[in-house]
């Protein structure tokens, strides 16, 4: 099936750009130029940590190696997030300038693609797209006849782990081991793929950095607020008329977002996807930025008629199926939460208990090895905060989270 | 099996290590190819892939067990994969499960007995916009209904 195009207006990413027009500017800089050009603009990386891409590159750029590589995280498995999918169907060029761009920067001559095996459908037009770029010498040997500017990019396809879009993670599947995440130190900028220097970027990182070195850092930066640069793409789902992809600066409101898409009688926003956290509508004058409400993107809106329990149900089920197992807090923890949730379900609880559960989940944000367990808590301690009335009073006379 | 069938099975298999390499990294690109040939990874082919990239048959065997698409124990021809992360959950996942449940005469987690479709759950497609989604083998469907659900499956061969 194909899935459909449109039109698409932005102030970075969807804005105009030719394929190769980064590639063609990047030529004639040195790597020290956009190392700080990515610093004037002060961007953060899109998958949802928020580590700035200048400090990531240039401490792989000044790692001393006989090969690097750089590796582009197309693994987005959080509930509610698709706009990878958006950019590989609609915008390869950038995805693709991107990675080219990255690998000049930290001098690697290899990039993977690592794309979610759910996005197998994809696989046929995005090697056309690269054979394409290959053929215009924008991938390949002396790229646009730049000596010695060699870079290639080979797909590989993951195979449904929701884990491996953790980077250490993700680098244990590309060597042909479990997705298991290690432990860091060391970090992948020096010890990553096969022991080498690795970058591991966000698809959207990357689209945005093709827009950077073209126009410039300070250009980004005049976008979104002073500590959240530049504008991010959020994908929408859930109660609205209008889901999908909508590039927004950093700074909206929630209450903005919610207007845009047309959402109405919303009793709940679910940001940052099962890991992020879920905020009632008393809080819909927050703001979406690294320095307020920090998301990777997803938004999942829910009206007056959704019983918030069965969403908590749906996402604890989700990391229950998707914890790698390799540590305790993560894989008993979320088996705990789950029947906490059931219990309440059920009407079978104790408020001790459920009080402990909330300790419990405390304890595996600290206590768990990657960001899944470390995050995995977070809808359990705020849907059961934000919805305490609806969830556990409405028996007597509960006011459902209004 | 038949000594006439593993022989080809190796050969094929010695394929896919030329494409891909003998090294180790090589290992879930290949199991990816055989994966969706025979819809599952078996013993014999577990074995070779082992000689092949000189490592143990039980480290392909556990990274196998580890990732979601990867299955050492037979499934049917077609893989319907139907989405059941919230957003399609709200949407009516539940209708078109049921509906294709009805339609089969098998729950999710099954295969018919004719081999030809094996039903499963899956976590987050990536089509939260245009929920329910479904996978059948590596094509996906969006808006799904009860009716438009059995539709697809029965086009399938």
């Amino acid at each position: 099936m194909e899935l459909p195009k449109q039109k698409r207006t932005g102030a970075v990413i969807f804005s105009e750009y030719k394929r190769g027009d980064a590639i063609k500017k990047i030529i004639i800089m040195s790597r020290e130029d956009i190392l700080f050009e990515l610093k004037e603009s002060k961007l953060k990386g899109r998958g949802g940590a928020g580590f700035p891409t200048s400090t990531k590159w240039m401490l792989t750029a000044a790692s001393k190696s006989d090969q690097k590589f750089l590796v582009c995280n197309a693994d987005e498995g959080e509930p509610g997030t698709f706009k990878d999918r958006v950019l590989l169907i609609e915008y390869p060029e950038l995805v693709f300038d991107g990675m080219v761009v990255g690998g000049y920067t930290i001098g690697a001559s290899h990039g993977i693609f690592y794309l979610r095996g759910e996005y197998e459908y994809l696989l046929k037009s995005l090697h056309a797209y690269l054979d394409e770029m290959r053929k215009d010498n924008l991938l390949g040997k002396n790229i646009l006849g730049k000596e010695g500017f060699d870079f290639d990019i080979s797909i590989f396809l993951g195979s449904g782990a929701y884990v491996c879009g953790e980077e250490t993670a993700l680098i244990e599947s590309l060597e042909g081991h479990r997705g298991e995440p290690r432990n860091r130190p060391p970090y992948p900028i020096s010890n990553g793929y096969l022991g080498k220097p690795t970058s591991v970027n966000n698809v959207e990182t990357l689209c945005t950095v093709a827009h950077i070195v073209l126009k410039g850092g300070q250009w980004f930066s005049k976008v979104g607020t002073d500590k959240s640069s530049g504008s991010k793409l959020f994908s929408v789902s859930g109660d609205c008329e209008k889901p999908g992809v909508y590039e927004l600066p950093w700074g909206t409101k929630v209450s903005e977002l919610l207007k845009l898409v047309e959402a109405k009688n919303t009793k709940a926003v679910q940001i940052g996807g099962a890991s992020g956290m879920c905020i009632p509508k008393s809080q819909f004058d927050r703001t979406l930025a690294y320095e307020d409400v920090a998301t990777g993107g997803s938004v999942i809106i829910f009206n007056e008629s959704r019983n918030m329990l069965h969403v908590l149900k749906n996402f604890i089920e989700f990391f229950v199926d998707e914890s790698c197992g390799q540590c305790t807090p993560c894989r008993i923890g979320n088996v705990k939460l789950l029947e906490g949730v059931e219990m309440i379900q059920n009407g079978n609880f104790t408020f001790a208990n459920i009080n402990k559960l909330k300790e419990l989940g405390k304890t595996m944000q600290v206590a768990s090895k990657c960001g899944l367990g470390q995050s995995s808590p977070n809808p359990f301690i705020s849907i059961l905060e934000n919805f305490n009335d609806e969830i556990f009073n409405s028996a007597n006379g509960g006011n459902h989270g209004k | 099996m038949l000594v006439i069938e593993k022989n080809a099975l190796s050969e094929e298999i010695e394929g896919y290590v030329k494409k891909y390499g003998s090294d180790r990294s090589a290992l879930l690109m290949i199991l990816h190819e055989i994966q969706n040939r025979d819809r599952h990874i078996s013993e014999f082919v577990q074995q070779e892939v082992a000689r092949l990239l000189n490592i143990h048959p039980v480290e392909v065997y556990s990274v196998i067990s580890f990732f979601a698409f990867l299955n050492s124990n037979p499934k049917g021809r077609n893989l319907v994969r139907i989405c059941q992360t919230i957003s399609c959950d709200m949407h009516g996942k539940a209708g078109a499960v049921h509906a294709i449940e009805r339609e089969l005469g098998i729950k999710v987690g099954e295969t018919t007995k004719d081999n030809k479709f094996t039903l499963e759950y899956a976590n987050c497609l990536g089509l939260c916009d245009m929920g329910p989604a479904m996978a059948i083998n590596d094509q996906v469907y969006t808006k799904l209904t009860p009716e438009k659900a059995v539709e697809l499956l029965s086009k399938v061969k």
